[in-house]
This record gives C-alpha cells, sequence and structure tokens, in this order.
C-alpha cells in the first residue's frame, strides 16, 4: 500500500516529520517498506537570480550570466533560450552532483570562458521530462533552498511516497483514512472528518439491480445509480499526481475516480458505460462454462459457483474481481452507471484464485472492505464525478441489505498485563479503543465495522498492545518450569543422529544438505517417481519428487564437485527420505558416498581406490556410534542401485535390516554423471535397537591372567565360499575357549589353480582355569579345521 | 701385578668391539686367565702374604670388570651414534594423511540453538516434512480463503484420483510440529521445532527449501514479556555477546498479539555486527499463541496461554558466522563445505561455549 504524505495530511492534521511517522507506522504494526522523498535529492540546489546575462564570445547559443546567489554573484554560462536578465533561477553550485544529467558539477571553461555552476531544468533535476529551457520561478529569495520553495509552493512535487506491507488482517489500512485513524489513535495528529452529503437524485435510475436468491450469500448488498450527461476527458492534474505519485496511470476522469476512492477509502468502485448496458444488471451465480473479455483485455471463463455481474446480454462484470471490456468507459462515455458493492470475502478469494486475476479490487474485497461503507462510498463518488465530469445523478438503486456485523467482546483491562506484560491503565486502554472506532458500552466492546479481524477478546490486548507500543515492553524472567540443573531434552533418535553424523564427519566425510526433492529420472534410480511422492506445483525439473534416498543428491553433489575438479570425495547426509506421501511415509537416515582415492598421492604410498570394505567399515563405526549392537550379520541381498555382488546388508537377525553398504550399480552413476566407481553405505537409524538395559552400569569386567594364545590357520577353499562362514565355523569349534577370529589374509589363484582360494585366519584361545598344554591347543585346532571342512568344503593348507 | 694392571687396562681401552673386550675378559679373568690364576696361587702363601695380595688380586679383578663395562657401554654409544646417522630421514615431508571431515553449519547451529534453549527447559520435536492440509494451516488458524495461504508460496503435493481431503503440502513452517507437540504432550509445554521447511520461492535470498526453529512455551501465565526475555538471553548466549530486542506490532493468523523482533546490530564497513550499533535487524516472528490454535492442539485456552516464535537457522548461521549466500547452503561446493563447516569434535556445549 503506497500513499504520500500530502495525501495523509487530508486525513490527518500533522506537524509530525516524515520520520517519525515512519517510525510510528513501523511501530504499530503497519512496516514501512520503502519511502521515496524526493526532496532528498534536491537539498543542495538554492535560488539565484540572473543579474546580467551576455551573449558568449565565441558561440551564438551560449550566455555568460552573471548569477547572484547565496555565495556571492557567480559567473555561470548557459545555453537555455529563456535565460536572460532579471530572473528567479534554480542554481546548482560545484560540487552539486545533478540527478537527471548523473553529474556533478565542476568548476570549468567552456570555449574559454569559466563557469562556475549550472542553472538547472526541471529534467536535470528529475522533476518532469521539461527540458525547453532553464527553471523561472515567479518568486522566491536568492539563497533560499529550492526544496523549501518547493515546499511552500508546489508542495506535490516534493511529497515524500510510503509504501508499507499490509499484514492480512488490516484490511482498513488499504486507504489512507484508516492508516490516518492508526497514527491518530497513536496519538501522531488529529483525524480530519470528512463527512458525506448524499447526492439526491433527480431521475429514476433506467438501470435496475438484482441479485439471485442463491447469491445473496456472496453479494449482501449492492448500490449503484446512473450519472448522465457526463464529459469523460482526463481528470485534473491534482487527481493524476495523486495518482501518479503512488504508481498508478491516471485513465480518464470516471476511471481515476474509483481508483481513488479505492486508495482513499478503501473502498473499489465499478463504472459502466451506461449505454452499453442491456436491461438491468443482475448478480448471479455461474452455471460454468460462461465467458468475459475482462478490462484487461483477457478472456475468462466462468466456473460453477462464481459470481457474475450480468445485464440481458450476458456477463458484463467478473464480480468483485474485474469488470468486463464491452461495457467499460471511455472518452466518449456520456452516461455512467457507479456500482458500489459488499462482496463475501472468500467468495472473492476463490473466484481470484482460480482466474489469477490480481486486481486492487480483489486484494480487497478479499480481505474484507467495511460493509457500512457502500452507500457512502456511492455517494462520494458521485459527488466527485459530478463535479470533475458534470452530469445529473439519478436516485440510488439498492439490492440486498448491508450485513450486521455487529458483535462486542469482553474487555478485561487486567488482560493487557497478563498477556503482554505491560502495564496500561483502563482509562488508556479505553481511549486508545475508541480512538480506533470501538464503541466501548460498560465492559464490552463492539469493533468497528471496517475491523473484520478483531474476533475475540485477545485481539481487544492487541490493539491495545500495539498503539501502546511494543517498544517499552521490558524482558522479564522465565522461571525453570523445574529448578534445579535442567532434565536432558534429546530422544534417543535425536541422539543416535548427532553422534553418527559427528563419526561420519570423524571419518572424513563431508556434510551435505541437499534438497528434499529430485528430479524424476534420478528419484526413479533409486525406487522413487511415481504420483505419491510428486510435488504438484514444482518450480523447476529438477525439484519434482520428494526423494526416496539420500543417495541421488549425494551423487549429484559429487558430479558437481568432481567437474570442478576434485578427484577424491567423501560426502554425507542426514535427513528424512519419503516412502510415500502421506505425513508418517517417512524415515531419517545417514547415508556418505566415496569416490576416488583414499586420498591424494603421497610419498608413503599407501594411497589406493577406496573399495567396499572402506565402506562396511564406515557404517560399522557409524552404527557403532549409534549404538548399534556389536553383532550384526552381514548378509547379500540389496536394493537394485547397488553393484548386484559387491553390495550387502547389515541386519539384526532376519527382520531388522539396519544398513546398506557396497558399490553403488556403475549403471546409475553413468546416468548421474558420477566417474566411479564409488563405494557408499546407507543406514536406517531409527532400525538401530535402543539399549535394553536403562542407566549407564557396565557389566562386570572379566579379565584372566591366563595367558591367551594365538594359532594360524589357511584354509584352501573354493574361491566363492564366504569369509563370514570359515569364521563362523571356526568360532563354534569351542564357544568356550575360542574369544575371537580374525581374517587376515586371502589368496585368490595362482599355485591354487583357478576357482580355488586361500583364507587365513587367526584364532585367539583365552583359557580361563588353567594355562592351556600342548595337547588342548592341538585338539581345539584339529576340531577348528573339522568344523571349518565340514561347513565349507576347505581343507587345511599345508 | 702393576705390570698386569697397565697392560689390561691398556688393551681395554683399545680395543676396538665387543670380540676383542671378550677376549681380553678371558685372558684376565677366565677360568685359565692370568689373574684367576694368581688368585689360585693365594692358597699356597703365607697368610701375611696373602693379607697383602688377596686384596690387591681382589682390586684388581674388580678394576678390570669395571673398566671393561665401561669400555663396551661407550662402545655400544658409539655404534648406537652410528646407527642414528645412518638412519637419517626427511623429515619435511608430508606426515600419513588422517581424514579431516566437517558438519553443515545447519547441523552445527541447530546444536547450538539447542544447548541455549534446552537450558531454559525446551525439549525438541519434530515432526513429517509432508504435512496435511489441517496441521499446517487450519490448526494455525489459517482458514482455507485466507490470504496468508497464497503468501506462503506452498508446495502441494500430487493427489491421488479419487481422494477428496485437501492436498497435503511440504509444510510451509515447523509451526505444525507445534500443534503436534499440544496434542502428544498436553500443557504445560515447552519444546521447539527444528526442521526443513518448503516456500515456493527462488532468488538471491531465497531458496524453495531452508531451516527454521520455533520455540513455544504454553503454562498458567506466560506473558510477551517472558518472551521478550528468553530472545534476548537467547540471542545473547547464542551470539556471545548482550543482544538487544526491538519488538514491533505485526499480525501472524497463530498469534495474538504478534511482534515481529528486531536484533541490534551495526552495519560498518559492509558487514552486520549483531550486539554492536543502533541499527536494528528484523529476524524473527512471534507472538502470543492464538486461543484458537490452543484449542487445535487440545488445550484448554482459558486456563492456559503462552508465547511462540520462529526464526531462521540458515539464517541465523549467516548473520553469526559471516555466510553470505543462501543458495551455497545447498550446493554442497566441497570447498564451501570445508570453509564454512565445523570440525567433528566442535560439539557446541553451554559450558564449553558456542563458538
Amino acid at each position: 500500500m503506497r500513499f504520500t504524505i500530502a495525501w495523509l495530511k487530508e486525513h490527518l492534521e500533522t506537524n509530525a516529520t516524515v520520520d517519525e511517522i515512519a517510525e510510528a507506522l513501523t511501530d504499530i504494526g503497519l512496516e514501512v517498506e520503502e519511502i521515496v522523498n524526493p526532496a532528498d535529492r534536491l537539498h543542495a540546489f538554492t535560488l539565484g537570480r540572473v543579474l546580467k546575462a551576455e551573449r558568449h564570445p565565441d558561440a551564438d547559443r551560449l550566455r555568460v550570466c552573471d548569477v547572484e546567489t547565496d555565495l556571492g554573484v557567480r559567473q555561470i554560462i548557459c545555453g537555455a533560450p529563456n535565460a536572460r536578465d532579471g530572473i528567479t533561477v534554480v542554481v546548482a553550485h560545484a560540487g552539486t552532483y545533478v540527478p537527471g544529467i548523473d553529474t556533478t558539477i565542476q568548476v570549468g571553461k567552456i570555449r574559454g570562458v569559466e563557469s562556475h555552476g549550472m542553472m538547472c531544468s526541471e529534467r536535470e533535476m528529475e522533476l518532469s521530462d521539461e527540458h525547453d529551457g532553464i527553471i523561472e520561478l515567479p518568486s522566491g529569495k536568492v539563497g533560499d533552498r529550492f526544496v523549501d520553495w518547493l515546499a511552500a509552493n508546489d508542495p506535490s512535487r516534493v511529497d515524500p511516497v510510503i509504501e508499507i506491507a499490509i499484514t492480512p488482517n488490516r484490511q482498513d489500512a488499504l486507504g489512507v483514512e484508516g492508516i490516518a485513524r492508526d497514527l491518530a489513535a497513536r496519538g501522531l495528529g488529529t483525524r480530519i472528518e470528512r463527512p458525506i452529503a448524499p447526492v439526491p437524485g433527480t431521475f429514476g435510475s433506467p438501470i435496475e439491480v438484482s441479485i439471485d436468491k442463491d447469491t445473496i450469500d456472496g453479494n449482501p448488498y449492492f448500490a449503484g445509480r446512473v450519472i448522465r450527461g457526463v464529459r469523460n476527458g482526463p481528470s485534473p492534474a491534482w487527481l493524476q499526481q495523486r495518482l501518479q505519485a503512488i504508481g498508478l496511470r491516471p485513465i480518464s476522469a470516471l476511471v481515476d475516480v474509483t481508483n481513488f476512492f479505492t486508495y482513499d477509502r478503501n473502498r473499489p468502485l465499478h463504472v459502466f458505460d451506461a449505454d452499453k448496458v442491456t436491461g438491468n444488471l443482475r448478480v448471479h451465480r455461474a452455471e460454468g462454462g460462461e465467458r468475459i473479455l475482462a478490462l484487461d483485455q483477457k478472456s475468462y471463463a466462468f466456473e460453477r459457483g462464481m459470481m457474475i455481474i450480468a445485464d440481458e446480454r450476458g456477463p458484463e462484470s467478473i464480480a468483485g474481481v474485474m469488470g468486463g471490456a464491452a461495457t467499460g468507459v471511455t472518452g466518449e462515455t456520456v452516461n455512467v452507471f457507479v456500482e458500489s458493492a459488499y462482496w463475501d470475502p472468500v467468495t472473492i478469494a476463490h473466484t481470484g484464485r482460480k482466474l489469477k486475476i490480481s486486481s486492487d479490487a480483489r486484494y480487497r474485497f478479499e480481505r474484507g472492505v467495511d460493509p457500512e461503507f457502500t452507500l457512502p462510498g456511492l455517494e462520494a463518488a458521485t459527488s466527485m464525478i459530478l463535479e470533475l465530469c458534470g452530469g445529473e445523478a439519478s436516485r440510488v438503486v439498492e439490492a440486498g441489505a448491508v450485513p450486521d456485523t455487529t458483535r462486542a467482546y469482553r474487555l478485561d483491562t487486567a488482560r493487557c498485563s497478563s498477556l503482554v506484560g505491560m502495564d496500561i491503565p483502563a482509562k488508556d486502554q479505553r481511549a486508545t479503543l475508541e480512538a480506533l472506532g470501538f464503541a466501548i458500552d460498560g465492559d464490552m466492546a463492539t469493533p468497528p465495522s471496517w475491523r473484520h479481524d478483531v474476533r475475540g477478546e485477545a485481539d481487544l490486548v492487541e490493539e491495545v498492545a500495539r498503539m501502546a507500543s511494543l517498544t517499552k515492553l521490558e524482558p522479564r524472567p522465565m522461571p525453570r518450569a523445574m529448578p534445579g540443573v535442567p532434565a536432558p531434552v534429546l530422544t534417543p533418535l535425536q541422539r543416535r543422529e548427532q553422534a553418527s553424523r559427528r563419526m561420519a564427519a570423524a571419518l572424513g566425510y563431508s556434510e551435505c544438505v541437499t534438497y528434499s526433492f529430485i528430479d524424476d529420472a534420478s528419484a526413479a534410480l533409486f525406487g522413487g517417481g511415481g504420483e505419491a511422492r510428486r510435488v504438484a506445483n514444482p518450480i523447476s525439473s529438477e525439484m519434482t519428487q520428494m526423494r526416496p534416498s539420500l543417495f541421488p543428491g549425494l551423487l549429484q553433489a559429487a558430479a558437481r564437485n568432481l567437474a570442478r575438479g576434485f578427484a577424491d570425495l567423501a560426502l554425507f547426509e542426514v535427513g528424512a527420505v519419503f516412502h510415500g506421501g502421506e505425513p508418517d511415509e517417512f524415515e531419517i537416515m545417514i547415508a556418505g558416498i566415496r569416490v576416488g582415492a583414499t586420498g591424494p598421492k603421497d610419498p608413503h604410498g599407501e594411497v589406493r581406490e577406496v573399495d567396499v570394505f572402506d565402506a562396511r567399515a564406515d557404517a560399522e563405526a557409524i552404527l557403532a556410534a549409534a549404538g548399534a549392537p556389536a553383532r550384526m550379520q552381514v548378509a547379500r541381498g540389496t536394493n537394485k542401485w547397488w553393484h548386484p555382488v559387491r553390495s550387502a546388508k547389515i541386519a539384526l537377525g532376519p527382520k531388522i535390516t539396519l544398513a546398506a553398504f557396497g558399490e553403488l550399480h556403475p549403471r546409475v552413476l553413468r546416468l548421474l554423471d558420477v566417474k566411479g566407481p564409488a563405494v557408499g553405505f546407507a543406514i536406517h537409524l531409527s532400525a538401530v535397537p535402543e539399549p535394553r538395559a536403562k542407566g549407564g552400569t557396565r557389566t562386570a569386567l572379566q579379565i584372566s591372567d591366563l595367558q591367551a594364545v594365538e594359532r594360524d590357520f589357511a584354509f584352501v577353499l573354493d574361491k566363492d565360499v564366504e569369509a563370514v562362514n570359515v569364521v563362523n565355523a571356526a568360532a563354534g569349534a569351542d564357544k568356550s575357549l575360542i574369544e575371537d577370529v580374525r581374517v587376515f589374509d586371502e589368496f585368490v589363484g595362482g599355485s591354487l589353480g583357478d576357482g580355488k582360494k586361500s583364507l587365513a585366519i587367526t584364532v585367539r584361545l583365552q583359557p580361563r582355569e588353567q594355562t592351556l598344554t600342548d595337547g588342548q591347543i592341538d585338539a581345539v585346532g584339529k576340531a577348528i579345521v573339522e568344523k571349518v571342512s565340514k561347513a565349507t568344503g576347505g581343507v587345511l593348507r599345508t | 701385578m702393576d705390570d698386569l694392571r697397565t697392560r689390561y687396562l691398556g688393551e681395554i681401552a683399545g680395543a676396538a668391539d665387543e670380540v676383542a673386550l671378550e677376549r681380553l675378559r678371558v685372558a684376565a679373568l677366565g677360568k685359565k686367565g692370568e689373574v684367576s690364576l694368581r688368585m689360585r696361587e693365594l692358597g699356597g702363601m703365607t697368610p701375611e702374604e696373602r693379607q697383602v695380595a688377596g686384596p690387591a688380586l681382589n682390586g684388581l679383578k674388580d678394576e678390570i670388570n669395571a673398566a671393561i663395562a665401561a669400555k663396551k657401554a661407550a662402545l655400544e654409544d658409539a655404534a648406537l651414534d652410528a646407527r642414528l646417522k645412518e638412519e637419517w630421514l626427511d623429515v619435511t615431508l608430508p606426515g600419513r594423511r588422517r581424514a579431516r571431515g566437517s558438519v553443515h553449519p545447519v547441523s552445527q547451529v541447530t546444536e547450538e540453538v539447542t544447548a541455549v534453549l534446552a537450558d531454559m527447559g525446551f525439549a525438541v520435536a519434530e515432526g513429517p516434512q509432508i504435512e496435511s492440509d489441517w496441521y499446517n494451516f487450519d490448526a494455525l488458524n489459517i482458514p482455507d480463503h485466507h490470504p496468508a495461504r497464497t503468501e506462503m508460496d506452498t508446495f502441494y503435493m500430487a493427489q491421488a484420483e479419487g481422494d477428496n481431503r485437501p492436498p497435503h503440502v511440504l509444510r510451509t513452517h515447523t509451526s505444525p510440529v507445534q500443534i503436534r507437540a499440544m496434542q502428544e504432550r498436553g500443557a504445560p509445554l515447552r519444546v521447539i521445532c527444528p526442521g526443513r521447511v518448503y516456500r515456493a520461492d527462488y532468488d538471491q535470498t531465497h531458496t524453495p527449501m531452508f531451516h527454521q526453529v520455533e520455540g513455544i512455551a504454553i503454562d498458567r501465565d506466560i506473558s510477551m514479556a517472558n518472551l521478550k526475555w528468553v530472545l534476548e538471553e537467547f540471542f545473547s548466549a547464542f551470539f556471545g555477546t548482550t543482544v538487544k530486542t526491538r519488538f514491533r506490532a505485526s499480525h501472524f493468523p497463530f498469534t495474538e498479539p504478534s511482534a515481529e523482533v528486531d536484533i541490534q546490530c551495526s552495519w560498518e564497513g559492509g558487514t552486520v555486527k549483531v550486539g554492536q550499533g543502533d541499527g536494528w535487524l528484523e529476524v524473527l516472528g512471534s507472538g502470543m499463541v492464538h486461543p484458537k490454535v490452543l484449542e487445535a492442539g487440545g488445550i484448554d485456552s482459558s486456563k492456559w496461554q503462552g508465547f511462540a516464535f520462529g526464526i531462521g537457522i540458515d539464517r541465523l548461521a549467516m548473520l553469526k558466522y559471516g555466510i553470505p549466500d543462501l543458495r551455497a547452503f545447498f550446493d554442497s561446493d566441497l570447498r564451501w563445505l570445508r570453509h564454512y563447516g565445523f570440525a567433528p569434535l566442535d560439539v557446541p556445549t553451554l559450558h564449553g561455549g558456542l563458538q
């Protein structure tokens, strides 16, 4: 909402400065977004008088002028045809910035003669496009500031424009009058009441109006009248300037009048060319499919239930949103029908949204205008049309009735203190509300008809508090809910998230936060895509699907970084992935990827390409940080985006899958432009079971003083026998004695022949009661070899 | 005997290595060594002779042993010195690489915010990002026709054929989590709700996804003055300097009265410095929870009241750590992640500090 200070002063008598007004507006909830003060750029310009103007010795069109200024008499060269003795001019001294020519004036020589400044045209000061000559002022004293002269003699030229943001509840501040009312209630001046006198009609309106029965809820009240014999030329300068100052284009007197009241009183009006209306006007609901060419020259189709103002020919206006082109007024219009109606905000909002029309009328009607002002608005517009365009007004025609919005709420003056924490005397609270138009009767407050937003006791407190100024609010300590040391607040899942995040970072991964929505193709690669997770109104084709996995975002990030020249990457993300489109169909995961080598080349020769076992180690470390138990099973059977034989899942029994790790499928990498291979892991954080025991007590530590013994075994096996089977078999040979089994070597092919491999394990034996004898050790060894052979078909390598 | 002494000590001093030393030891002190033989002769001596020769021989034996030990140590030292010289390395070569990862500023700042507010008794509540129309709007006193719905640039989810419910939305704020928290935990209540939110907007200063943390405190007599105190305490702890706030009247459908909150800052030299100067920066929306919102959360608004506030986490990170561009938060540029990210062990705590 824009307005100018001069416009505001039509409704508010005040001595407040622009800055004071702006500060008050922001403080009471009408936040100032911009102040444009044309005077700001003109402070340096002063008035001067040309004492003598003579022809330049070397240029016919230039004049050498002696100009009396605030700095004494200055010689200024001027090319304007009207530069002559005795005129009062506007001077820019050396050092002054002249906005219209984007130049700072300097002392210089023009064709050999010194010039100490400039006499300006209107265009040079960006006051208008006028550039036929320099400004000649009819009055003014040498040395006065030009802005002061303008303020005194032509104030509209330096009228500051203020733009405020309107929150959805403050429909009343969409008119200058409403803004003035707020400022007056704040104490920034006195409101100027502008009573409206009804204009008596001299004849019956040739156009009558009716509202269909099923439409009266959407259009409770409609008023209008014909004014005949008008001349619809350009509106007068003052009105044009008003509208131009706030960014509206003057069109014609009739249209400008409606725009004026839209902004002055928050009362949108519509004018029909009465001669183009066939028969009477009828407000009714659309059947659906009716069409209209609107004033914006676009064609719209009504949907069922939208409101139409129609004549005998059909729709002539999208009610409350935009008029029709066919009955619009033109320069030839001589008879006009003026409409002032009250529309139901919800219906207007739906219609405007569906038809995608943004208009000043829709903007106001959907927020709710003052229903009581419907008829006064018509009368005010009538007066101004008669004044500007002449003509003769008919009697008013009406349909429906102004809806009764009267309601009252209890004013509990103690509530302000309890809710806001400000102590404001009861009588001040009442005075504030009355200044805002509330009627106070005992302890009941009736909101004015223009305040649709006031719907309860808390709203009364809000009005009082904002007028008293929340800047005065003093902080008041909030006691702890419970005395003493605060209890921990994080849930187990939240702690798990934090621990796994920091573990991943400690393992060398950089945390990314990627968009939750991804493109169709990437989603499909990871089991997503389709309707359930589709965003209906994405802002880009790259952001259409809620991610089914963290990998697409990470791999796309990897591709971007690879393209920037990073060869070795480790990236991870913690966040929600979506299994469907319902609110509960999501889970929190952590996933990471590694691409390239373990690091840049170094002199120690330890660098190698990352592999599946890096991913496994990372997954296990993070699972441990997240509190997963030590014993987990690794098994094949991963989703299609993993390498079919170089990936596995980590599980707790057959039912709980905690994680997957491995190489990502080469085809997926190719489609996502990642020069692979890439390995990664994905962990279902919520699948990690919560620790069974509460509290931190550990089981007692059992240390044996007896020496542990380690023995190595190597088995020749078929190549596809998995190490886990060897380890499990060996561990099962003597569960009480065998503390640990570790794989320490794998050797494939060579002298073993095709299809064979050797796997070496270390078995650690921990005696509990007495030192092991050689015989006992040999017996366990034998049992291990037997178990492994039986389980895997392997033989001890000799 | 002096001969013997001089000779052996001289030879020991001149021994080239341990082998020569051992040979000397055997020659002198071995079973048939010269000193040992002399000692064997003691038995044939008179008591008087023995009294003189005995201690002298024993002394000689000790002296030779000591000399051998000393020489041995000297030889070992020399050998070690020689070996150490051989072991010269270029110590300016790089060390073996250790992984260096980083934590994203959004995560770090979320933990910082949590640390401060947890101390004031706020628990952390989370909720769905795909949210029903009711939780995201209606429960927050934003009915269907409300202009705030259009102003929020909402993302809608596609609807299955025949699904007559209003379409689900990507939550436009974390406020629906407040409703869920009220329903689940009742009053009194203190929670914060951090998380991702979505608005259909993309330009210099807006991304279609960003992060918010909202806070809500419900009790018998909580007022807006308490809110101001909580926020000033929060900002001061978070920025590590005393930060004043300014409340301005505003409007949000879910609070009443509502206030925009500015924090004190200066803009000297083109950068924002929080807690200094006399400028103000708008950072936060807040207010007293609207009675209708309390009722939607199943809380009796005639008995309970409280405040709510919401602030951008990304915004807080930008302000505190001088990060210029919001869009870069979600670009995953390694250079950015390493520069603006945090070390894994840099866990924010109140006792250890938040910066």
